[in-house]
């Protein structure tokens, strides 16, 4: 009460003509960001047939799940030609888990064994440290690409195309940025806990398993929601290596969706439904890790 | 003399015992097993490829037959190659197309947020683009700029604009990708200067408001340039990405129409993984490497990276 009263005391004593500009400016600044997702989702929900009547409505004309459902397969391919559609079919669950298989393997391997280095860099004595981790350092300026082409032909000679194992590899055991972003947090925190463990006899492993990790449960979960949104949005290597139906990833199968489309126009209503269903991930996330993605976000710029 | 003469051998063998000890104590064993998965995933995936892209680059190699050393042959060909040079300069326009406008929009954007509100949902509905990924948001931007049935070319039709072809046509197809980008990044963009802003102590506005300083000069004097560490990230990260561009690319235009958004690593791409010239491909990856390289150092003596403006 106390503190709702304050707060509207702040607005009324600040309230002018330049603030309420500026709340405008922002808000079409919102309107600009959101009405790409709202078209995207109004198309999704308008039949096939009916996109020709009226392109420039912000509501769905005859609002259905019809696209929806087609595209997670519950609906047959005759039915759906019938209602419109193409006679395309995206298999979208199929590809929904090969993304979240391919996103959690990297997401745990890579933050888990980034910790690890992390920890000997910032707490462990051994010759070539700094050498190591400048190497480490250094690796965060090659573009993709370079590394991509030979990367490529090493997958291909082990005969890990379109394998899972061919896709998660270059992410898998660590990126620069997991180790140098996790090394500047453990630098950070007190020796007292990891020493009291020492002298109870602790092996080393036993200390960053119940004391390191534990109390950088934050950093840690910072670091794994960049990646793990970094890798659900990965499009460049899976593309390069796994194009087969078994282990496409969603971002890899909407492409190959859009650009092998039969003459003509694309099913629009279809690929929006499937292109919608894929962000639905990113927007739980959002709802439930918010407040934490976005502190993420802005400390990813304060290195 | 004699004593001496015991001693000297005893204390070379310690001193060899103790450097064989910095290498092999327990601490630093512990230490290695800590970072050996990290160490063999570098090795493999980041310090040998980068070594092998570079010795690749001085061969013909189609994959099939072994590779066949032809010194500087690569770099010899992309100097006369004009599809190379239209890549390098259609890249610099997206890159200039792209950067200035989004790292304005995104500044304006977070000075605009700090002025009226702290909420975090503000924040978050603003860095949604930024978390969907290239695929997805150049999918959704095709559709918006179909040029028969895109929202788009409905909504100028009700201020009698004619129909745009967006991706379809030689002179708007590379702004329009650009365009596509900035709306994906201006909101992350303006997290990260938003965040910048914080930092900045609220004492010195109060200050320049006794003082008598316009809004103006608030902005030039004390925001910007404290800003500086923050602008020097944002240019240097996002226009080592810009020069990357790729997934929209790979969605949308594939190059086309004609070559108007043949960038770069599409070029790269097209060579390396549609005609298997790996030599080739790799010849032209390392030159953007050293691109990007001299571009990022030219950045960082001009802004004066090292310096702050704090104090």
């Amino acid at each position: 009460m106390a503190l709702a009263s304050k707060q509207s005391q702040v607005i009324k004593k600040s309230f002018s003509w330049g603030y309420a500009v500026t709340w405008l400016l922002l808000a079409i600044l919102i309107i600009i960001t959101i009405l790409p997702f709202w078209i995207a989702l109004k198309t999704a929900l308008s039949t096939p047939s009916s996109l020709f009547v009226n392109p420039g409505s912000l509501l769905p004309t005859d609002a259905t799940l019809f696209n929806f459902r087609r595209a997670l397969g519950l609906i047959s391919l005759e039915e759906s030609v019938a209602a419109g559609g193409s006679g395309q079919s995206i298999n979208f669950l199929l590809f929904l888990r090969t993304t979240l298989i391919f996103t959690a393997l990297i997401v745990i391997a890579q933050t888990f064994f980034s910790a690890m280095a992390a920890y000997a860099f910032a707490r462990m004595k051994f010759v070539g440290r700094e050498l190591i981790f400048f190497f480490y350092l250094s690796a965060l300026m090659i573009p993709n690409i370079v590394l991509f082409i030979p990367n490529f032909i090493l997958i291909k000679n082990l005969g890990w195309l379109n394998t899972m194992q061919g896709m998660v590899a270059p992410f898998f055991l660590m990126t620069p940025f997991a180790v140098f972003f996790l090394r500047q947090f453990f630098l950070g925190i007190p020796k007292s806990l990891e020493e009291a463990a020492k002298l109870d006899g602790a092996s080393p492993f036993g200390t960053f398993w119940r004391i390191v990790l534990p109390i950088s449960r934050t950093p840690l979960i910072t670091l794994a929601i960049l990646t793990s949104i970094n890798a659900w949005n990965e499009f460049f290597w899976p593309f390069l290596v796994g194009k087969d139906e078994e282990v496409r990833v969603l971002t890899v199968a909407l492409q190959i969706f859009r650009t092998q489309t039969p003459q003509g126009a694309p099913d629009w209503t279809g690929l929006m439904a499937a292109t919608f269903l894929a962000i639905i991930p990113i927007f739980i996330l959002m709802v439930v890790l918010g407040r934490q993605v976005i502190n993420s976000l802005q400390f990813s710029g304060m290195k | 003399m004699g004593v001496k003469s015991y001693t000297r051998p005893k204390l070379e063998q310690s001193a060899w015992r103790r450097n064989l000890k910095l290498v092999f104590n327990q601490e630093s064993l512990t230490a290695w097993l800590f970072i050996l998965p990290s160490l063999i995933g570098f090795v493999i995936f980041f310090a040998v490829p980068a070594v092998r892209a570079f010795m690749i680059s001085f061969t013909e190699w189609n994959l099939l037959r072994a590779p066949k050393n032809v010194g500087l042959d690569n770099y010899r060909e992309l100097m006369t190659d004009p599809q190379f040079w239209n890549a390098l300069k259609v890249t610099g326009l997206y890159v200039i197309y792209n950067i200035p406008l989004q790292t304005v929009i995104g500044l304006f954007m977070a000075v605009v947020m700090d002025r009226v509100t702290k909420s975090i949902l503000v924040r978050g509905l603003l860095v949604l683009p930024y978390l969907i990924s290239n695929v997805v948001v150049a999918l959704i931007f095709l559709w918006m700029l179909d040029p028969l049935l895109g929202y788009v070319n409905a909504f100028l039709g009700l201020f009698g604009i004619d129909r745009q072809p967006f991706f379809g046509s030689v002179s708007q197809a590379l702004p329009t990708i650009a365009g596509v980008n900035i709306w994906r990044h201006m909101g992350f963009t303006a997290l990260l200067f938003y965040a910048g802003l914080q930092s900045i102590p609220k004492s010195l506005y109060e200050a320049a408001t006794i003082d008598g300083a316009n809004e103006w000069r608030m902005f030039r004097h004390i925001t910007l340039p404290l800003l500086r560490p923050v602008t020097v990230f944002v240019l240097v990260t996002s226009i080592i990405g810009s020069f990357q561009i790729f997934d929209t690319v790979a969605v949308t235009t594939q190059g086309g129409p004609v070559n108007a958004t043949r960038v770069i690593v599409w070029y790269i791409y097209e060579n390396a993984f549609l005609f298997f010239k790996m030599g080739y491909a790799t010849a032209m990856s390392v030159v953007l490497f050293l691109i990007l390289i001299v571009v990022t150092l030219l950045q960082m003596r001009i802004l004066r990276a090292d310096s702050s403006d704090l104090e």
